[in-house]
């Protein structure tokens, strides 16, 4: 039914495998007309993801490997510059800002919003039967589209006359100009990246729920207050789910566009400086569409390809040490 | 949630999934033998009811601060220009003139229309056609399935950035650049997260009906349309929907690919209206707001229609990780 089942009954060809030791094969090498039927049956059903596989991403990925090797306008024919893009990009001071404003932005919003979640979906499983309302309210957020979450950012934190500073201000705090000082850009996408924290609160409320009860009165009667045993038995219980939280978000970090767009760049915004909102992808956008710099751009896919896989590379990597994973659910 | 037991949990091969099982690390990070003596309260009547107090406290906090904004948003929307950054929550003077405006100035009718195409057409195709993949890689057996599908979930880790621009010459290459066809029809190609979503479903379902209606002559077709669609009509529901959203939401296939204002879906109006209305336009932010609230209504009652498919969708998804 898994993989791991099917492996072992694979039929081993007896020319390959035939050393005396392994058990006879219990089918015959070639394929019998029922499990040619069988095979040809199933690859009826997967054949709409191979074609788009082969057409929508196995092609893509060789001919955007091509493309960066050349300069291309879509209208003339690409021309072949070797590694002139990538030489382009070391010296480009947008490719280091674009990449640095992306990394600051992933290294501070994805720690900040896991915690938030946690904490959140730590509430939550305290608060017995109304956990569903409340449930609800923090999931709406998300289904805000991102280019009204722009607009949001650009009204709510106004400098001037925005709720967040005049709710700072009860407190005696002169809030900045967070729309246009480029200090604090950055940290007000990172802040309204928060409101829509609510599908990850669920993911980690549920995990949350699956944490077995007896270890909870262990740790009470072996006298663990409530922060030990959430150190000691709820963040261990669900890395699992804290550690896919941590991922999905770091590839999405990378690839923040939306509401960073909506709010600070196009037709109309060229007029003032957006320069700490410049997000990789939007450079690598402008690039390609606008400057239809397409052999540019595509050296700047693969370079963004790279530092995520690198990143994820890396994270799986320390969540072997971290994560548990329970023996049934794997 | 009710559904979440029933799923099996197979040891998914691919990136993402790590299982390490047998390692001996999770020891390490379990729960270490507390300090013998920890002070401990013991009055626990009036305690725990301040502590359900705070607890109830932040609860309403946090929903205040989940929930205003779009109050906000919504209340801003019936304010005259000068009003609408007074931060009120219910408009001083409350008129309909900003909704009256935005529908002159802009065709949004025909950009809603476009939104509702693009957003049924994705989200039917790729509820179909990752059901057919899912179904093959459930229910039939065969040499390969394994790397097959581990194939398949390497596809999910790839950064829509890399494929975007051979994507775009594609569809440049077939004329398609400019209608909205770019924005619906990978979706007849299957999606490997819903493939990976309906596969987990299908695996779930008892195998002897299956038997039974192949004794009976039913062909695989059969089987998969009259057996296993019907039984697993919540899994379809959720794809739908978590397709809608996404199709709905989505700007940068927009920006890519629609050039004239009459092919706009809905958020790309929305951001041609930021361009003209917003900062560095003319300033009228009745009119981004108002186009705001309409962007975002549709999404939010498709969230109460279908709170629970997404609330146990959601949670589902994190368990599969």
């Amino acid at each position: 039914m898994t993989t791991a089942d099917v492996v072992p009954t694979l039929p081993t060809p007896p020319a390959a495998g035939g050393t005396g030791t392994q058990p006879p094969a219990r089918r015959r090498a070639r394929p019998s007309p029922t499990e040619r039927r069988e095979r040809n049956a199933a690859l009826r059903f997967i054949s709409p993801w191979i074609v788009g596989f082969l057409v929508f991403t196995a092609w893509p990925i060789v001919y955007s490997a091509y493309l960066s090797l050349t300069d291309y306008d879509v209208i003339n024919d690409p021309t072949f510059v070797g590694l002139e893009n990538y030489r382009e990009m070391a010296q480009d001071p947008k490719v280091a800002l674009s990449l640095w404003n992306t990394l600051v932005y992933t290294a501070v919003q994805v720690p900040l919003y896991t915690v938030v979640a946690l904490a959140l979906a730590l509430l939550l499983n305290q608060a017995g039967r109304s956990a569903g309302f409340f449930r609800t309210a923090f999931f709406v957020p998300k289904m805000t589209p991102p280019v009204a979450v722009g607009v949001l950012l650009l009204l709510l934190f106004n400098g001037q006359y925005g709720i967040v500073n005049e709710v700072l201000s009860w407190f005696g705090v002169q809030g900045p100009s967070w729309t246009t000082d480029q200090d604090w850009i950055k940290p007000g996408l990172v802040l309204i990246s928060l409101w829509t924290v609510g599908a990850a609160v669920i993911i980690l409320l549920a995990a949350l729920r699956n944490v077995p009860n007896d270890l909870y009165d262990a740790a009470r009667v072996d006298g663990a207050g409530f922060w030990r045993r959430t150190r000691a038995v709820t963040v261990p219980m669900i890395s699992g789910a804290l550690f896919f939280v941590v991922v999905v978000n770091t590839i999405a970090g990378f690839q923040m566009f939306t509401e960073a767009y909506s709010a600070y760049f196009g037709a109309g915004n060229s007029t003032y400086r957006n320069d700490a909102a410049l997000f990789y992808v939007i450079y690598l956008f402008q690039e390609g569409f606008q400057e239809l710099h397409m052999g540019y751009a595509s050296a700047l896919a693969w370079l963004l390809f790279v530092v995520i896989m690198l990143v994820t590379l890396v994270q799986l990597l320390v969540s072997r040490r971290l994560v548990y994973y329970e023996g049934e659910q794997r | 949630m009710t559904t979440a037991p029933s799923f099996p949990r197979p040891a998914v091969s691919g990136p993402g999934a790590s299982p390490d099982p047998a390692a001996g690390t999770p020891a390490a990070q379990g729960p270490p033998p507390p300090p013998p003596h920890l002070p401990r309260g013991t009055g626990r009547g009036p305690r725990r009811r301040w502590a359900r107090a705070v607890l109830v406290a932040a609860l309403v906090l946090a929903t205040v601060a989940f929930v205003y904004p779009l109050l906000w948003l919504l209340s801003a929307s019936f304010k005259p220009r000068a009003e609408v950054f007074d931060n009120r929550l219910v408009p001083r003077t409350f008129t309909l003139d900003n909704y009256v405006t935005v529908w002159q100035e802009a065709p949004l009718a025909l950009w809603l229309g476009n939104t509702v195409v693009v957003t049924v057409l994705a989200a039917g195709l790729v509820t179909v056609s990752s059901a057919l993949v899912a179904w093959g890689f459930a229910f039939f057996r065969f040499r390969g399935r394994g790397p097959l599908f581990g194939l398949v979930l390497a596809t999910m880790m790839l950064p829509g950035a890399v494929t975007m621009i051979p994507t775009f010459l594609i569809w440049n290459q077939l004329g398609l650049v400019g209608t909205n066809v770019p924005l619906w029809a990978g979706n007849l190609f299957a999606s490997a997260f819903y493939v990976f979503l309906l596969r987990q479903f299908f695996l779930g379902l008892p195998r002897e009906p299956f038997e039974a209606a192949r004794l009976d002559g039913a062909n695989n077709w059969q089987m998969f349309w009259r057996i296993a669609v019907p039984l697993c009509r919540p899994a379809l529901v959720l794809t739908l929907l978590f397709e809608a959203q996404a199709s709905w939401t989505d700007l940068m296939r927009p920006l890519i690919y629609l050039q004239d204002s009459s092919t706009f879906t809905i958020p790309r109006g929305l951001k041609a209206l930021i361009d003209q209305f917003g900062p560095g336009g003319e300033s009228q932010w009745e009119i981004v707001v108002t186009a705001s609230v309409i962007t975002t209504l549709p999404m939010i009652l498709l969230f109460f229609v279908g709170q629970r498919h997404f609330v146990e969708g959601v949670a589902t998804t994190g368990s599969k990780g």
